[in-house]
């Protein structure tokens, strides 16, 4: 078997323990500390100056660390280095958003600071940031009491793990040639702004940033041209020790163990039917999801399923095993965390649940294919569909392991 | 011996420093930077030794330090102490350490003092209300292509260029 390198982001707090790791943010925290400072972001008069347009150093520093950091994570992603789907996106509140931005740039022109801005500089001596450190406690301590009481408003407008790339409905390469170019035309304003209202002269920057501009493009141009991994490239990497989970059947749940999970309410269950839809309408589990048995569709429930809560079970089920553990392999690629296919499918659980309308038939068929015939649709509204737990007390090994999310879910400003 | 004063670097290559920083912090821990967070860690980790109760009364506080929590058990709060370590060191191997207050050349020092502050808890409020700052939403989000991080980076803008005229005194 070859081995597999580890692909960023690391698991760093399992790798080097708590001590370690909380080391290493500190460490990554004097860094950020240290590049606040030395662009000039520690002293009040440069941060507020972006808003009188004289000197456009936050909106320059801002949105070149934005496109340095945006290329390399998308060349890494790209190139098969770092799984993107484990590295923190800030959830959308779109409007929750909106609204605590504008309160922050109003707070920011007034004084003259940002949160991290603030902790900078408090600590190069300046007074002002002290007392704005202050307000900033005050702020957090009013909007701690008082959220409560538009908790509804702040809990709205959802829209989970939402990227660029999904909104405009354009590849990720394409998003970060975009974004490079509007940036590259917002430092183009920055600088017509700063002659006409600094009166500083384009002649005398740095002719070597045009050259910098041209890196920037190029990178661009070259993540477009790599693409982003899809879910076969990111099976290949991990299908020798993921296969020897599915012959060794770890992740095959019995149907006593999938009807105890639906009656866990501790747990968020994910049921996907990977049937075809009137096969579904015939019959599935209640609360079950329907998707189609391609790739594609299933490689689509990603985002969402990406976004939920710790504690989720996610379980694929088909007629026999065939599709639903195709749907497993490309969840599991993505990195969707807690996936196990029902044994035996949806056939297995009809040979327990089926009253004694429903039969099976008498000829063999076919993998995956349906062996107990409806004569009309029951969709949901049939006993075997949420069966009477209790009626059955099965006895099964229990295989399911709820792993800690993948993805860093309290990331952030958590 | 006092080291002599260095100007502040390029903006476009504190950029790059500074996206660098941003990079590595993605690349190897999956998170990205951020200040706010810690804050309102640290302020509830104090709220919880005055008014242990409240804090497990309240459904938003109690998310933090509800019980046994310990808030200030996350990374961002080692990542937030490291940001004034780094900004003391830098600004002293650079020659700008100094005792001082940045302000507008026509108001008092005093004046300035009570708008930071006022301003501090308009950020404070808004940071939270936002779920993040401009390090946490702009920069960390912006990087990572989130919509909502997008959308709050330009309300951020607006916001401020919609109070600046008024507050022009303060800095002009």
């Amino acid at each position: 078997m070859v081995p597999i390198l580890a692909i960023a982001p690391f698991p760093i707090e399992a790798d080097l323990g708590k001590w370690l790791a909380y080391g290493l943010y500190l460490i990554i925290g004097i860094l950020f500390g240290t590049a606040l400072e030395q662009a000039g972001f520690a002293y009040s008069p440069n941060l507020a100056a972006q808003f009188y347009l004289k000197d456009m150093r936050v909106l320059k520093v801002m949105f070149t660390a934005i496109i340095t950091a945006m290329t390399l994570i998308f060349l890494s992603s790209g190139i098969g280095i770092l799984d993107y789907t484990k590295v923190f996106v800030d959830p959308t509140y779109l409007w929750p958003g909106i609204v605590g931005g504008i309160i922050m740039g109003v707070g920011f022109a007034i004084g003259g600071f940002c949160p991290g801005t603030s902790a900078t500089a408090a600590a190069t001596g300046s007074i002002d940031a002290l007392f704005y450190l202050g307000g900033i406690f005050t702020g957090i301590f009013a909007f701690g009491e008082t959220v409560d009481s538009f908790a509804e408003f702040w809990y709205g407008w959802s829209m989970g793990r939402f990227t660029l790339p999904d909104w405009l409905n354009i590849s990720t390469g394409a998003t970060v040639v975009l974004v490079i170019l509007v940036a590259l035309v917002f430092f183009w304003a920055a600088e017509w702004f700063e002659k006409k209202f600094g009166g500083i002269d384009r002649k005398t920057l740095p002719r070597i940033r045009y050259v910098g501009a041209a890196v920037f493009l190029v990178l661009g141009v070259v993540v477009m041209l790599i693409g982003q991994p899809g879910w076969e490239q990111k099976w290949e990497r991990i299908s020798a020790e993921k296969t020897e989970v599915l012959n060794n059947r770890e992740v095959q749940i019995a149907p006593g163990e999938l009807l105890d999970l639906m009656n866990n309410n501790k747990i968020k269950l994910v049921m996907l039917d990977v049937r075809s839809e009137s096969e579904y309408n015939l019959f599935h589990l209640a609360w079950s999801k329907q998707v189609d048995p391609t790739a594609e569709a299933v490689d689509a429930l990603v985002p969402d399923l990406l976004d939920n809560p710790a504690k989720t079970a996610v379980v694929t089920m088909s007629n026999g095993e065939i599709d639903a553990t195709q749907a497993w392999k490309v969840l599991v690629a993505e990195g969707v965390p807690n996936v196990y296919i029902l044994d035996g499918g949806l056939n297995a659980w009809l040979d327990i649940f089926a009253g004694s309308d429903i039969h099976p038939v008498t000829y063999p068929v076919a993998d995956d294919q349906p062996r107990f015939v409806f004569t009309s649709a029951v969709g949901s509204a049939y006993s075997a569909s949420f069966p009477d737990a209790e009626e059955y007390e099965l006895e099964y090994t229990s295989k399911v392991k709820l792993a800690e999310q993948a993805g860093p879910e309290a990331g952030g400003c958590g | 011996m006092k080291r002599p004063e260095k100007p502040w670097i390029n903006p476009y290559l504190g950029g790059v420093l500074l996206g660098l920083v941003l990079f590595a912090a993605f690349f190897i821990t999956g998170n990205g930077l951020g200040a706010s967070g810690g804050f309102q860690r640290i302020w509830v980790w104090l709220e919880d030794f005055v008014a242990s109760g409240h804090v497990d009364r309240t459904g938003y506080l109690a998310n933090y330090a509800g019980g046994d929590k310990n808030p200030l058990d996350l990374w961002i709060v080692p990542l937030l102490i490291g940001v004034p370590i780094g900004g003391f060191v830098s600004s002293w191997f650079s020659g700008r350490f100094k005792v001082r207050t940045g302000k507008g050349p026509n108001i008092t020092v005093r004046t300035r003092w009570a708008f930071a502050f006022i301003g501090g808890t308009i950020m404070g409020f808004g940071a939270r209300f936002a779920r993040g700052c401009t390090s946490g939403q702009a920069l960390s989000g912006g990087a990572v292509l989130s919509v909502g991080s997008w959308a709050f980076m330009f309300a951020m803008f607006a916001g401020g260029y919609a109070v600046a005229w008024f507050v022009r005194k303060l800095w002009t």
